[in-house]
């Protein structure tokens, strides 16, 4: 009996110790990342997404607020269940600080979900679904780096004032693609233009060629690719094959490098596309995107450099916060501003929009392209105050009126 | 404007001609599966990858070794065709005696490890492999705009198809391959080579598939992914077709690219689903598929 007491007493004591003395939780901060690793989506964010994390963790020396920082990931392939499933084991069983979701924006809606009951930190990067600060909003959700609605004021906004009224979507059968199609079609009506119809495609579809023939027979004059990765490639292959590119205007809603260097500047030369960060931007994010190449042997894209960005930003806070505790570091997250080589801005505290520059891109022809992966030519650059949702039209509970 | 059910009719016309595109290719794919299945009794899940690689070596040829489209088309079933060998060689023909569900383990790891070999080099964004100067352009058939490249497709693979099914059913050669699937004792007593038989013929089969993927390298992407989003419809489409029946599975092949290309017009959402609708039908009713027979 003397003995189980000593024993604890031992035992509250070090756990009063513990709490004392360091305010970090298991003496190891603990990042896990889920993302697409082998499907469509892997060439935008994947291996690159973790060889970037893995950077901006080496940059801390693998150390915050005295501690040791851990990282896994796993590949949730596309599937919400199988995103919320890992992140529930990691928060229950692997003491995870802070969440980070690469692409799919079902998968981060689901995670987002398990985070928000779990009261821990998500960063969601990859997904462009503007639902995760607006209506799916959380105490805990930052979406970080770009969303549908940013997407649709540059692309779709430009492409309206520049003249090309009328529109047609060829659009992904799935919360993304359903999301970009609406905010795209907002920004479209709101510049005087009108949208002629849509046909809705199933994710990973591999022959485009039916869809494109009823796109054409709608008479627009603008093809909305709402569609993503191996998709929109296949859409934009499928076009010129067609030649609906003689008679329609392609506008890719979420294009990245990736996708260009894939189809070659040949295919999709003066097509728009507007993204948040560009390797050849400046200065700096050209010596960062120089480090990224010597190990991944390819230019990254915006998502990868949001994936070492974000991190760091979060690392930072930690340090700063001198605890893992989740709303401390979230709150100094938001009130801290983040200048870096990927972008200079803020995270909204009503509900952690990252607000930032985004950019309206056009693809360079092989004339202009002076060297491997110099594709774009910066158009204009959106301010982040009119890229992304007003407050005044949030639908985030969170957001107080 | 003549309309059927809301839709005008050179819009569906156009539409069941692309549905024949597709359709080409589900023909030949289901092709070399049934033949394997029907000579070997194995069910080639590696099939996709080997499709996948036909594309690949297209490409490749191109790019490292300057060989055309033409040159490729007769190349890449060859490599394709010698690894066949090689995999039957020192794998499959272990597993000729035991249950089917062996065969389509040992087949469904190998795509495994070809898919990961090609992704882990190449990603899977793609490469890009343009249609060949000859076939590049259009046609204006008056109801659509057909790419020439794509009627290539069509009669390429129907010829192919056909030459097949003659080959196995009308010739002598094909009738040793049959009477040596249904007896190779008796078969080999004659004094014919067997195993040496069953080994072509796997050869053969998978060099449909890769003569496949070369065709499709110039309309789709060619990615490591390109044969695991085909492979379960091509499933789908012999289990229809029936197991083993080499004309049933071309013709099956060819009507569900229809039935799917009528889907995209009408209810595009499920045009990824309707082969597995139409499947679920088929085995309620004909259980052993549409052309197969109750053994």
């Amino acid at each position: 009996m003397k003995a189980i007491r000593t024993t604890l007493t031992a035992a509250v004591l070090a756990a009063c110790g513990v709490s004392a003395q360091a305010q970090i939780s298991g003496d190891v901060i603990k990042i896990g990342f889920l993302t697409d690793m082998s499907s469509v989506y892997a060439d935008i964010d994947g291996a690159g997404g973790v060889e970037a994390i893995k950077m901006a963790i080496a940059d801390m020396k693998g150390n915050v607020a005295g501690k040791k920082i851990e990282f896994i990931f796993a590949d949730h392939q596309n599937k919400a269940d199988v995103a919320s499933a890992k992140a529930r084991e990691w928060m229950d069983t692997q003491g995870l600080d802070l969440l980070v979701g690469g692409t799919n924006s079902g998968a981060n809606l689901a995670m987002a979900t398990v985070a928000a009951e779990k009261k821990k930190p998500f960063i969601s990067i990859g997904a462009g679904s503007s639902a995760l600060t607006n209506a799916n909003c959380t105490p805990y959700t930052i979406h970080y780096a770009y969303d549908t609605v940013a997407l649709a004021n540059g692309t779709g906004g430009a492409v309206t004032k520049g003249g090309g009224k009328s529109w047609y979507f060829l659009t992904a059968d799935y919360a993304f693609g359903a999301a970009l199609q609406a905010d795209t079609t907002a920004v479209v009506q709101k510049n005087g233009g009108t949208v002629k119809g849509s046909v809705k495609h199933p994710l990973n579809a591999s022959d485009f060629s039916s869809f494109l023939l009823q796109a054409q027979s709608s008479g627009a004059q603008i093809l909305g690719l709402a569609n993503a990765g191996g998709d929109t490639i296949n859409s934009v292959k499928a076009a010129n094959e067609f030649g609906i590119t003689k008679t329609m205007k392609l506008a890719g809603l979420l294009m990245f490098i990736n996708d260009i260097h894939s189809l070659g500047l040949k295919t999709t030369e003066g097509m728009y596309l507007t993204d948040s960060w560009y390797w050849n931007q400046s200065p700096e994010a050209r010596a960062w995107a120089r480090r990224f190449f010597e190990k991944m042997k390819r230019m990254p894209s915006s998502l990868q450099a949001a994936d070492y960005s974000a991190v760091t930003h979060y690392l930072k806070a930690v340090e700063a916060a001198k605890t893992d505790d989740a709303d401390k570091v979230v709150a100094q997250m938001k009130a801290t501003p983040i200048n870096d080589f990927y972008t200079k801005g803020t995270i909204r505290k009503e509900d952690g929009r990252g607000i930032h520059d985004m950019f309206l891109l056009q693809v360079k022809s092989q004339k202009e392209s002076t060297e491997p992966w110099d594709y774009f030519k910066v158009v204009t650059r959106i301010p982040g105050e009119e890229a992304y949702t007003k407050l005044a039209d949030s639908k985030c509970p969170l957001v107080k009126k | 404007m003549t309309e059927i059910f809301g839709i005008p009719l050179p819009a569906l016309l156009g539409q069941l001609l692309l549905g024949l595109v597709n359709g080409s290719f589900y023909a030949m794919l289901s092709l070399g599966l049934a033949v394997i299945f029907g000579m070997l009794n194995i069910i080639n899940f590696a099939h996709g990858a080997l499709y996948m690689m036909g594309a690949f070596f297209a490409w490749m040829g191109l790019e490292y070794l300057g060989l055309n489209y033409w040159f490729m088309l007769g190349l890449a079933p060859l490599a394709v065709g010698l690894i066949g060998i090689v995999i039957e060689r020192t794998m499959l023909q272990w597993l000729y005696k035991l249950d089917h569900l062996y065969g389509l383990l040992l087949t469904f790891g190998i795509t495994l490890v070809i898919e990961g070999v090609f992704r882990s080099v190449y990603g899977v964004s793609g490469q890009p492999y343009q249609v060949p100067d000859q076939l590049a352009g259009a046609t204006n058939l008056g109801f659509m705009i057909l790419p020439n490249y794509r009627g290539w497709v069509v009669v390429a693979s129907l010829v192919v198809c056909f030459a097949v099914w003659a080959l196995i059913e009308k010739t002598s050669l094909g009738a040793k391959l049959r009477a040596g699937t249904e007896n190779p004792k008796l078969v080999q007593a004659f004094g014919i080579n067997v195993p040496r038989m069953v080994t072509l013929t796997y050869a053969g089969g998978v060099a449909l598939a890769a003569f496949a993927g070369v065709l499709a390298a110039p309309i789709l992407q060619v990615s490591a992914l390109m044969g695991s989003n085909l492979i379960i419809v091509v499933f789908a489409v012999v289990v229809i077709g029936g197991m083993g029946s080499i004309l049933g599975s071309i013709l099956t092949g060819l009507g569900l690219g229809i039935v799917e290309g009528l889907t995209k017009v009408f209810y595009p959402e499920a045009s990824n689903t309707v082969v597995f609708v139409v499947m679920a039908i088929v085995l309620l009713v004909r259980p052993a598929g549409l052309f197969g027979k109750e053994k």
